[in-house]
């Protein structure tokens, strides 16, 4: 606005240049989401061949089961890394929530259970605003808020907890049919997994919030140039993780029989896993929802199959690294090739 | 250079207050073998850190440290089960380490990807070959000149071996990154790398070999590991990356490179085993550790922006309280 006047020239040159880039991102994001498409498809063709009951109902029902909370984790995930920030604690935060909230009704049964999953929602979200109060007010670069929060949250389930194991008779059944229901046949945490990816897919693609989030990560500069709270947008995205982190504890403390104080550690990799794999750019600015939603059932779907071909299950972390690095390679070559095409075509 | 200086005061404040702390709440604290229990316990945290400074300092970052201890790990298990002798065993475990930073590093240089996600990629790939080639099963049929190499004293003192391990390859780093054009060309590197290239810095190339040293430096804390705990599992030494970061970042290096020293790290790295030690023997939740660890990490960076803000908020600063601005919208 305040800056200089530019030449015509330069001008439609930028303009050129501006399109180009839109449209080169809406190209890779469709390349990555076709790969990986293409990569679930292989897999299931490979497998089913040799064991046909891969295909079946059950077996897929137990993919999508056991991808569910990962995926609603990783929808939250892509939200902060688009504001270019990286959230580590997820892992500890679920593990929080899932444990507090099966803590809460062992000792408190009536509360009743939605007073319960409303408190492990909350707590989500608080944990979300504490990180995203450190980066934006704080000044702390994500990557090491979220490493300390990441130590903090879980050294704050051991001080609720202890080594104390809570098993599944110690919680009220209803509570339990939360995971643990099937209407329509479908597994309740697929039907949340697939609600939370819809909705934050709409938001994300059609709402002004959605294309702030973008504007955010591809440019900040730019972004609070046009008069945009840069710091605001990146708080909110902290607490929405916070909150699906507290959905999906709420979820694996409902689902699992017996939690301690360990609940889902470590899943902060897959999580990451998953959103790399699904074409979200770690610099922001870049990705979709659908794609880190197909990343994780990739995944999944890759363990499932080792199971079903009796192949070493030892084999499955290397797998996941090896399909990380797969895809950003992938990625990088695809992104040179493309970015050469299109400066020939603007040269034209 | 006044700023990190004051930097490494404080963290020698907090050590000392630490000490005093230790020595008023328990009377074993200030005994030998407490002493030689703390050092061992990091010294290969320790040996990971020293490449870490340098990567971090040089606008990087190696995720997969831990999980190429473990591989390192599982490799001298399975090659001493396979009746090798104990040296080749060693040494393969060290070419491996080497392996694995040469991938990390090839990737980051070569392909031009970010290590963050490059070194998560292979945190999982390195780990899942350790879990491949030992299943769930654990080796700790080592000889005891091996083992006590690893938790052994020397003769009547209380200093570790692997205490003896560390301090050599500290005093090269610290040559290396204060005294050499390698460690100018690091600082330069992670300030500005566009700078550093077009001054004629390879900057592809001193990448490459800092990966390939933290590899092998993390084959040798795996190797110390094993022979800590006499035993190889595809688990040993899992989750130690988050420690080593966290112990680097305290020590005053900038998570966006080009800032920090090694003897920041060096004190970072015994405050923090002091203060797991003394939360250790004075209470029996170990859980506070992770905690106090937690905060001290996020206090580290969060305490000089405080400082920072409150100073530019008063009047005739207006350069540091617009820069303090730019902080507070969040990048």
């Amino acid at each position: 606005m305040t800056t200089l006047q530019p030449s015509a020239q330069s001008r439609s040159a930028r303009l050129a240049a501006v399109a180009g880039s839109g449209q080169f991102l809406r190209l890779l994001a469709r390349i990555r989401e076709a790969g990986l498409l293409i990569a679930l498809a292989a897999i299931v063709v490979i497998v089913t061949v040799q064991a046909p009951r891969f295909l079946q109902i059950s077996n897929l029902r137990q993919i999508l089961l056991s991808v569910s909370i990962l995926a609603i984790v990783a929808v939250g995930q892509t939200l902060v890394v688009f504001t270019r920030n990286v959230d580590l604690s997820v892992a500890s935060s679920v593990g929080l929530v899932a444990y507090v909230v099966r803590d809460l009704l062992r000792d408190h049964p009536d509360i009743g259970i939605p007073a319960a999953i409303a408190a492990g929602l909350l707590i989500g979200a608080l944990l979300g605003a504490i990180n995203g109060a450190l980066v934006t007010i704080g000044g702390v670069p994500a990557i090491v808020a979220t490493l300390g929060t990441l130590y903090v949250y879980r050294g704050v389930v051991f001080a609720i907890g202890g080594g104390e194991l809570i098993t599944a008779s110690e919680v009220p059944q209803g509570f339990r049919d939360i995971a643990l229901s099937r209407p329509w046949g479908i597994p309740t945490p697929i039907i949340v997994a697939a609600a939370v990816a819809l909705v934050f897919a709409y938001l994300l693609r059609s709402t002004r919030f959605g294309r702030e989030l973008y504007a955010v990560g591809s440019s900040p500069e730019a972004a609070r140039l046009v008069g945009l709270s840069v710091g605001r947008r990146v708080f909110t995205a902290f607490v929405l993780c916070g909150l699906l982190c507290g959905l999906a504890g709420v979820l694996w403390g409902a689902r699992f029989g017996s939690i301690d104080a360990r609940a889902a550690t470590g899943i902060e990799l897959q999580v990451i896993a998953a959103v790399v794999l699904g074409g979200v750019n770690i610099f922001g600015g870049s990705g979709t929802v659908l794609g880190a939603v197909l990343g994780a059932i990739l995944l999944g779907t890759i363990q499932n199959a080792l199971i079903i071909l009796r192949l070493n299950q030892f084999w499955l972390q290397a797998i996941s690294g090896a399909a990380i690095l797969l895809a950003v390679t992938a990625d990088a070559l695809i992104t040179r090739r493309v970015r050469r095409s299109l400066v020939v075509r603007l040269r034209r | 250079m006044t700023r990190l200086a004051r930097w490494e005061t404080l963290l020698a404040a907090l050590l000392v207050a630490l000490f005093a702390i230790g020595i008023a709440t328990s009377d074993v604290f200030l005994r030998g073998s407490n002493f030689s229990l703390i050092a061992s316990s990091t010294m290969e945290k320790a040996v990971m850190a020293l490449p870490m400074t340098l990567i971090i300092i040089g606008g990087e970052i190696d995720l997969s440290v831990a999980s190429t201890a473990g591989l390192a790990s599982a490799v001298v298990g399975k090659s001493w089960e396979a009746g090798w002798p104990l040296w080749l065993c060693l040494v393969t475990a060290l070419v491996v380490g080497a392996a694995c930073g040469l991938l990390n590093g090839l990737l980051v240089t070569r392909l031009g990807l970010p290590s963050l996600v490059v070194t998560l990629g292979t945190l999982a790939l390195y780990r899942g070959l350790a879990s491949v080639l030992l299943a769930d099963s654990a080796i700790s049929n080592f000889p005891a000149g091996f083992t006590r190499f690893g938790f052994g004293k020397i003769g009547g003192t209380g200093i570790p071996w692997t205490l003896l391990v560390f301090l050599p390859l500290f005093v090269i780093f610290d040559v290396l990154l204060h005294a050499t054009w390698i460690g100018r060309q690091l600082y330069a590197t992670g300030t500005n790398p566009e700078a550093a290239r077009f001054s004629a810095v390879r900057v592809a190339n001193l990448k490459l070999g800092l990966f390939v040293i933290s590899g092998v430096l993390a084959a040798l804390a795996g190797i110390m590991y094993t022979a800590r705990v006499s035993s190889s599992r595809a688990d040993n030494a899992i989750g130690f990356e988050l420690d080593v970061i966290a112990a680097v970042l305290l020590g005053g290096v900038s998570i966006f490179g080009g800032r920090g020293t090694l003897f920041g790290v060096l004190l970072s790295l015994a405050a923090i085993a002091t203060l797991r030690n003394i939360l250790a023997l004075n209470s029996s939740n170990a859980e506070l550790q992770s905690i106090a660890v937690g905060s001290l990490l996020i206090l580290s960076v969060l305490g000089p922006n405080l400082v920072r803000r409150l100073r530019g908020a008063q009047p005739g600063r207006l350069a540091g309280s617009r820069s303090a601005r730019m902080a507070e919208a969040g990048d």
